[in-house]
């Protein structure tokens, strides 16, 4: 401030530019802490790359396409996991996307205050519940329940197609999706929720101005409005659903096999991961168990990626929040 | 302010790394094999009851972690479900002694709604089963076995261990074994590719017991003690001799007793001879430096060991539903011991 100087502009310029130590500190700290983050990412990428690399060696691309996976023979493909890492990922995002976009425009929008506060702080709770629990309900009541009553009632009506035939089991795909929905299901309407609740008041009275309807408001101004943020949350949570382990171990039949059906029993690539990794003895076994972490990890780049394109196109095309 | 509170927090702590050990008794520390955690856990506990001077931390992190732990010396002791084998050996470089230390076994666990005896099936038919071969409850392999048992014609839901298991080694050994057809298509180990149409995989004994509970139909394979704490159905087996059994500690025991020369290389006890064989039965294992680069810490070592294979470490087994040596195997055991040098 000693610099500062009763005049024009010029002068407030060269105030501007002078940094304190503390302040250099300061972005110091800063940048260290976000340089800790790409390091992070790094090492994890080189430390997954250097561990399977005996594996990449040895079985080359294949090991993406081939759905063998058998430790005696040392036949290792990687191809049902993914299919099941995909699959249970998008039956969630896709129920856990309708369900808590729902629940989020009527909190912010249409729930009575007394009733809103409680609601969100349940859903909130309901994220908080540790994933084993949710496995352990899983496999002691909606796997049954699944076998007894919805898988039926489904095959009934949608029978005729190839993704609700065959035997079911209980555990299997559909069962894995569901259980993964409910674990992001929070995710998606605690996020969307505000960010729909900080859409401007403005937009909203000027749509009910305009004669709209409160439901034609909330799908037509208040949603389109918010999609962005409402498309991040959804982004988080498959993020949740590709990398979630224990809960989808317990549910999903863990059969390394691929099949059209929903309720057949398949794997993910982190359930592969958690059951075999501790009693994983050969070298070879242990550098494809490792390389099925870093498709893990592409997986979600990818997914993350993609996400952030659509989000950016988005973006461009409209004017939003 | 802020510094003299940190620095006081550092020299707290570095007080307390010194004095902590000083203070408590010697700690072995041990890593491996799941299945026997609860049986260490309590034998453990009994050994520093009466030996104050020592206590042995063991960590439950799987067999294929306890021998890469142990080899890697980070360890006093490893313990596996199954003994290290050639290659292994090779990578430890230095000569190891591998001690039976446990008996395990499993039980064939069924849920079929309404049948209230005790199912007979032979050696052949769990293969079968296992196979996919035979698909339904009344296919007249079992039939033929369970004559005046309504079995339903219900579709077989087979269900194994999803994680790498010693109790999946013990019964891919024993199909092996009884079945030409599984040793060519399938084989013996932790992990393996399971052919039956209708298999399913759950995570750990719990996991195989809840799924079996809740899928009418289904057939598994659980390890003894849970069986015995939890109640489940289960099948009588016909055993090489001809002769129907149960599993029970006793049953697994004599399996064990009637290989008392058992080592390292030649260890399966699975459809052992025998009137009363429990024909899915196995060891565990522990292995540790045939010469110990530190001989306080080898001795230390080689006195729990001689302790817990012996009778009065043994009979802690019954108390967490394990099966305790026969007195043949733990001459052997204590044999093998014998050589360490110290």
């Amino acid at each position: 401030m000693e610099n500062a100087q009763p005049g024009g502009a010029p002068q407030f310029r060269r105030v501007a530019r002078f940094v304190s130590p503390t302040d250099r500190g300061f972005a110091a700290i800063v940048y260290a802490g976000s340089a800790l983050f790409a390091l992070l990412i790094l090492g994890l990428f080189i430390e997954l790359l250097l561990g399977s690399w005996p594996s990449i060696a040895k079985f080359g691309p294949a090991f993406i396409w081939h759905s063998a996976w058998n430790p005696i023979a040392n036949q290792f493909g990687a191809l049902p996991m993914i299919y099941g890492t995909v699959v249970t990922s998008l039956i969630a995002i896709i129920l856990a996307a309708f369900i808590g976009i729902l629940a989020a425009v009527y909190l912010a929008d249409f729930a009575p205050r007394w009733l809103a506060a409680p609601l969100s702080f349940l859903i909130e709770l309901l994220a908080a519940v540790p994933s084993v629990v949710y496995g352990l309900w899983g496999l002691f009541v909606l796997a049954p329940f699944v076998r007894t009553s919805i898988g039926p009632a489904l095959q009934s009506v949608l029978g005729w197609t190839p993704l609700f035939s065959g035997p079911i089991y209980g555990v299997g795909l559909l069962t894995g999706g569901l259980i993964l929905a409910l674990m992001i299901v929070p995710t998606v309407t605690a996020i969307s929720r505000d960010v729909v609740a900080a859409i401007p008041r403005d937009l909203r009275e000027a749509s009910m101005a305009l004669g709209s309807t409160k439901w034609e408001t909330a799908m037509r101004v208040v949603l389109p409005a918010a999609r962005v943020g409402v498309f991040g949350a959804c982004v988080l949570a498959l993020g949740r659903a590709l990398g979630e382990t224990i809960a989808v171990t317990m549910v999903i039949g863990n059969r390394p096999e691929i099949s059209a059906s929903l309720f057949a029993p398949s794997y993910t690539l982190a359930s592969v991961i958690a059951n075999e990794f501790t009693e994983a003895t050969t070298d070879i076994y242990i550098s494809a168990l490792i390389q099925l972490g870093l498709i893990l990890f592409f997986v979600s780049v990818v997914v993350n990626a993609l996400a952030r394109v659509m989000i950016w196109s988005v973006r461009g095309s409209e004017r939003t929040l | 302010m802020r510094r003299s509170f940190i620095g006081r927090l550092l020299v707290l702590a570095v007080a307390a790394a010194m004095t902590l050990p000083a203070a408590a008794a010697t700690q072995l520390t041990g890593a491996g094999s799941t299945f026997d955690y609860p049986f260490f856990s309590k034998a453990f506990y009994t050994y520093s009851q009466k030996n104050p001077n020592v206590t042995v931390n063991y960590q439950s992190i799987g067999s294929g972690g306890g021998i890469q732990q142990f080899t890697a010396k980070t360890v006093d002791f490893g313990a596996t479900d199954v003994p290290m084998n050639p290659q292994e050996l090779a990578r430890a470089a230095q000569p190891v002694l591998q001690i039976p230390v446990t008996l395990g076994g499993a039980a064939i666990a069924y849920n079929l709604p309404g049948v209230t005896q005790q199912l007979r099936l032979t050696r052949q038919t769990v293969a079968d089963i296992f196979l996919g071969t035979i698909t339904k409850w009344n296919d007249p392999g079992i039939v033929k076995t369970n004559a005046g048992v309504n079995l339903p014609n219900m579709p077989i839901v087979v269900v194994h261990r999803s994680d790498g298991s010693g109790t999946s080694y013990i019964f891919t050994d024993f199909l092996s074994h009884v079945s030409a057809q599984w040793k060519a298509r399938v084989g013996t180990g932790k992990s393996v590719s399971w052919p039956a149409p209708s298999a399913v995989g759950a995570k750990g004994n719990e996991g195989v017991a809840g799924q079996i509970r809740s899928t009418p139909g289904a057939i598994g394979y659980v390890e003894l003690a849970y069986v015995i704490e939890n109640n489940m159905s289960n099948a009588l087996l016909q055993n090489r001799a001809g002769r129907w059994v149960a599993i029970t500690p006793e049953t697994v025991a004599a399996a064990a007793a009637s290989k008392p020369e058992v080592s390292a290389t030649n260890f399966s006890i699975v459809d052992a001879p025998g009137e009363n064989s429990w024909p899915i039965s196995g060891y565990s294992w522990i292995v540790v430096w045939k010469k110990p680069s530190d001989s306080v810490r080898g001795r230390l070592v080689h006195d729990v060991l001689a302790w817990l294979v012996g009778p009065e470490g043994q009979a802690n087994a019954k108390s967490v539903d394990y099966v305790p040596l026969p007195p043949n195997v733990q001459a052997t055991a204590l044999a093998t011991l014998r050589q360490m040098q110290l």
